[in-house]
């Protein structure tokens, strides 16, 4: 792959400076847990369902010692507590609260090592499951082959799970790699997961355990016809964030979106409550072997992409060490940029692919995730779609890795049918015509995109040593990324934040670091092999 | 041949421009050449292409001419068909209710505000209702504008507030009474199933059961709003694609304006 030059000590020190960031911040969060942290790990547990009200059982159980003041404990805590006193399942347990014919404050005490015992072995029995989908994905990958070059993905969102399939199906017959379904608006400040299939929703469809499991197996069902893996992406983001990564983990989601930092800054979401969230599901997404998909390209939809590229590729930085210090493992960082400069910028595209290429070759082995225009798209068809070619160009002389594929009817409407499948003709006649042409050029040294790379590492560097100087939390508060301020006390879901205790009790985590180096090395093992294979053909 | 063509269309009565008779142009007056594309739930093959012919048939497009289909699914077929179309309308009778205004620039509008009010005006913008795209509202309200307009905080005569998205309609009016507004500008982007409509009936509603409707200026904006639409729900204006910051600030000047009169 041509290469640009990079000032690499500039890099090293960018890097630094975000592993700094994400530290002293993980410090400060490390001291906390939340209401759905606590409800994920209900959800680890086997309790799932809803109440006579509607309203989940985990939310039931956690609000039952919320209320109680005594969550600090962690929830393993009391369960365990009450299920060893009572020889009880945690299901059991959570359906008695409902019924309030138990509260777990009152059972009788248990010597504490027992409990560390019996949520050890609970714990086991889970993350055993989220193991067994993992092993699943990486069979069925190896029997199909996974192929080289972006993955191309489209969204499905018409609201009604069952419609969403019918979609999903065509879209993978004509090419798709990664189906996503798009939330319902509003989903992302819910403090709680709806439950059970849904066929209403507003520009999106919920994200529920069972919509999980329904399109996990018609997924399966196209990809059996097909002869390939098809991946399913879905968002574990906003306030229920670590639920619906365990949800993922458990319903074998390939790829989903997380990200604090959007959630702060364009939903609003307390910062504090959100940075310890998104901690807890990196680390079951680490363990699950799902790819997550980071936000910075919303930056670009609201701030200027020429002007802000910088705090893009800042906040890919303290993304990536974000994700490292929760236990996810670079093949798995899915870091997002975008596509988004005005069109009528002269040499915009010679910046976009500086842009893209220097993302390229920072971070090497991610599984980069570049969206396609969507600021500028007009509601002139003709023209979205040749922006969505320049764009593809982007994307396949870069090696990017997931493709978002761009709609010609963007600004006009959710993506029918055909606009579908426009677009995965759009990127596949760009893909075959210009497979080796990032391979086969050069590019200038001092020149247009050399430049501009550099000066964009430059001021990202720049942002990363002031962000270091004081700190991630005043940063947000003052507005320093895209122009949004917001303060540390404000916003949604602070109240779900809690104090942990000293014997605060989470047996998931060192479980769970486990699945995660493992999973990484049988990652890198296979890679070694395929390569090999390569040089030996 | 092509001097005889032209030759032609001149002595041809039906080749003139008739308002009254407006049609589709593809490169010929009255013409009538459409484009169209749309899939139906069907196999590809010789039937489905019939089937596609005799739909535009009945849509009123003469000689259709299926140009391409193709398969996307099993049960699925994508088409393109060209045609004549057999309808006119009259032009010369048609009315459309389109906010209609002199554009200002920002220094005329600057210059307006201080003569006419001798204070600032202060707006209020926001996405309302689970609506979570700000694209809109910072598109008119941001400094940075949208397409070379320039958004209203760069104007020095108004005072502006962004809420940003996902504001319920009950938070946007008690913030609108808090920083004592003059307009309130709303921007809804996801219309699936009409809930732009419902959203902005429900603002109109609790405006008018506070007695606070006719204190503010109420202009909303979207890629399905228009200024027909806004007036029907009971806004003072709607504002749809293609239109920027300076036409909703010389919309705001001149209504505000008269209004001052009128009182």
């Amino acid at each position: 792959m041509a290469k640009l030059k990079l000032d690499w000590e500039k890099v090293s020190q960018a890097r630094d400076a975000a592993r700094q960031i994400a530290e002293d911040t993980n410090a400060y969060t490390q001291q906390f847990t939340t209401t759905t942290v606590e409800r994920s790990i209900c959800r680890l547990l086997g309790i799932d369902g809803v109440d006579a009200m509607g309203v989940p059982l985990p939310n039931v159980v956690v609000e039952h010692l919320l209320s109680r003041h005594v969550l600090g404990h962690g929830i393993v805590y009391w369960l365990g507590q009450a299920a060893i006193s009572l020889n009880k399942e945690p299901q059991e347990l959570a359906e008695a609260v409902s019924k309030g014919e138990l509260d777990l404050t009152q059972t009788a005490p248990v010597d504490p090592f027992e409990i560390q015992l019996w949520a050890e072995k609970k714990a086991e029995e889970a993350v055993a499951k989220i193991h067994h989908n993992r092993i699943i994905r990486e069979e069925r990958l190896q029997i199909y082959g996974d192929h080289s070059g972006p993955l191309l993905y489209v969204i499905v969102a018409t609201g009604n799970i069952y419609e969403d399939i019918v979609q999903a199906k065509a879209a993978a017959r004509q090419g798709a790699d990664v189906i996503a379904v798009i939330r319902t608006t509003g989903q992302s400040l819910l403090d709680y997961v709806p439950y059970g299939a849904t066929t209403e929703g507003f520009g999106g469809t919920m994200a529920t355990q069972e919509n999980f499991r329904l399109m996990r197996a018609a997924l399966d069902e196209a990809g059996e016809e097909l002869g390939r893996y098809i991946r399913l992406c879905n968002y574990c983001s906003g306030l229920c964030m670590p639920e619906i990564a365990v949800m993922g983990a458990l319903e074998r989601l390939d790829v989903m979106l997380n990200d604090a930092l959007y959630g702060i800054l364009f939903r609003d979401i307390n910062m504090q409550r959100t940075l310890i969230d998104q901690s807890f599901s990196r680390l079951v997404n680490a363990a699950a072997g799902i790819i997550i998909n980071t936000g910075e390209d919303n930056y670009l939809t609201t701030s200027d992409a020429y002007e802000e590229a910088h705090t893009v590729l800042a906040s890919q930085f303290i993304n990536e060490q974000f994700a490292l210090q929760a236990g996810l493992p670079e093949e798995q960082m899915g870091l997002g940029h975008a596509f988004e400069m005005n069109p009528e910028l002269k040499n915009a595209f010679l910046y976009e692919y500086a842009q893209a290429q220097m993302a390229r070759q920072i971070f090497p082995n991610a599984p980069l995730k570049y969206m396609p225009p969507t600021k500028f798209k007009t509601g002139d068809i003709f023209k979205g779609y040749v922006q969505d070619a320049l764009f593809n160009m982007v994307t396949v002389i870069s090696h990017q890795r997931i493709h978002l594929l761009g709609m010609l009817t963007e600004a006009i409407h959710t993506p029918f049918m055909s606009d579908r499948a426009l677009a995965i003709a759009n990127a596949r006649y760009i893909a075959t015509s210009m497979a080796d042409f990032g391979d086969d050029i050069e590019f200038r040294q001092g020149g247009i995109m050399e430049q501009r790379a550099n000066t964009v590492l430059d001021l990202a560097l720049d942002l990363l040593q002031n962000i270091r100087k004081d700190g991630l939390f005043r940063t947000l508060e003052e507005g320093r990324f895209a122009g949004i301020k917001r303060p540390f006390e404000g916003g949604k879901g602070l109240s779900g934040v809690v104090s942990k205790e000293d014997h605060y009790l989470n047996p998931f985590v060192s479980l769970l670091w486990e699945q995660s180096k493992a999973g990484s090395e049988r990652y890198q093992q296979n890679k070694a092999r395929l390569e090999q294979g390569e040089i030996y053909e | 041949m092509s001097s005889r063509a032209s030759h032609q269309i001149k002595s041809n009565p039906d080749n003139t421009l008739d308002l009254t008779h407006i049609r589709p142009y593809g490169d010929t007056m009255n013409d009538g050449k459409v484009q169209l594309s749309f899939t139906l739930p069907i196999p590809d093959n010789e039937v489905a292409v019939e089937a596609a012919r005799q739909l535009a048939l009945k849509m009123g497009l003469a000689e259709p001419l299926v140009s391409h289909h193709a398969p996307l699914d099993k049960g699925f077929t994508f088409f393109v068909v060209y045609g004549s179309l057999t309808h006119h309308v009259d032009y010369t009778q048609i009315h459309a209710d389109s906010v209609d205004i002199n554009i200002m620039t920002i220094e005329e509008t600057d210059l307006f505000i201080q003569q006419h009010f001798g204070r600032k005006i202060r707006v209020i913008g926001a996405s309302t209702g689970t609506d979570a795209h700000t694209v809109g509202i910072d598109a008119i309200l941001n400094m940075k504008g949208y397409a070379g307009h320039y958004g209203l905080e760069r104007y020095k005569m108004l005072e502006t507030l962004n809420l940003g998205s996902q504001v319920s309609n009950e938070d946007f009016i008690r913030k609108a009474v808090e920083f004592d507004a003059d307009v309130l500008l709303v921007s809804q982007t996801v219309t699936q199933k009409n809930i732009h409509i419902q959203n902005l009936t429900e603002l109109v509603e609790l405006l008018e059961a506070e007695r606070l409707r006719s204190r503010f200026l109420l202009i909303i904006g979207g890629p399905r709003i228009n200024h027909e639409l806004a007036k029907e729900i009971g806004c003072d204006a709607g504002f749809g694609p293609g239109k920027y910051a300076d036409d909703v600030a010389s919309f705001i000047c001149e209504e505000l304006a008269a209004r001052k009169q009128q009182n």
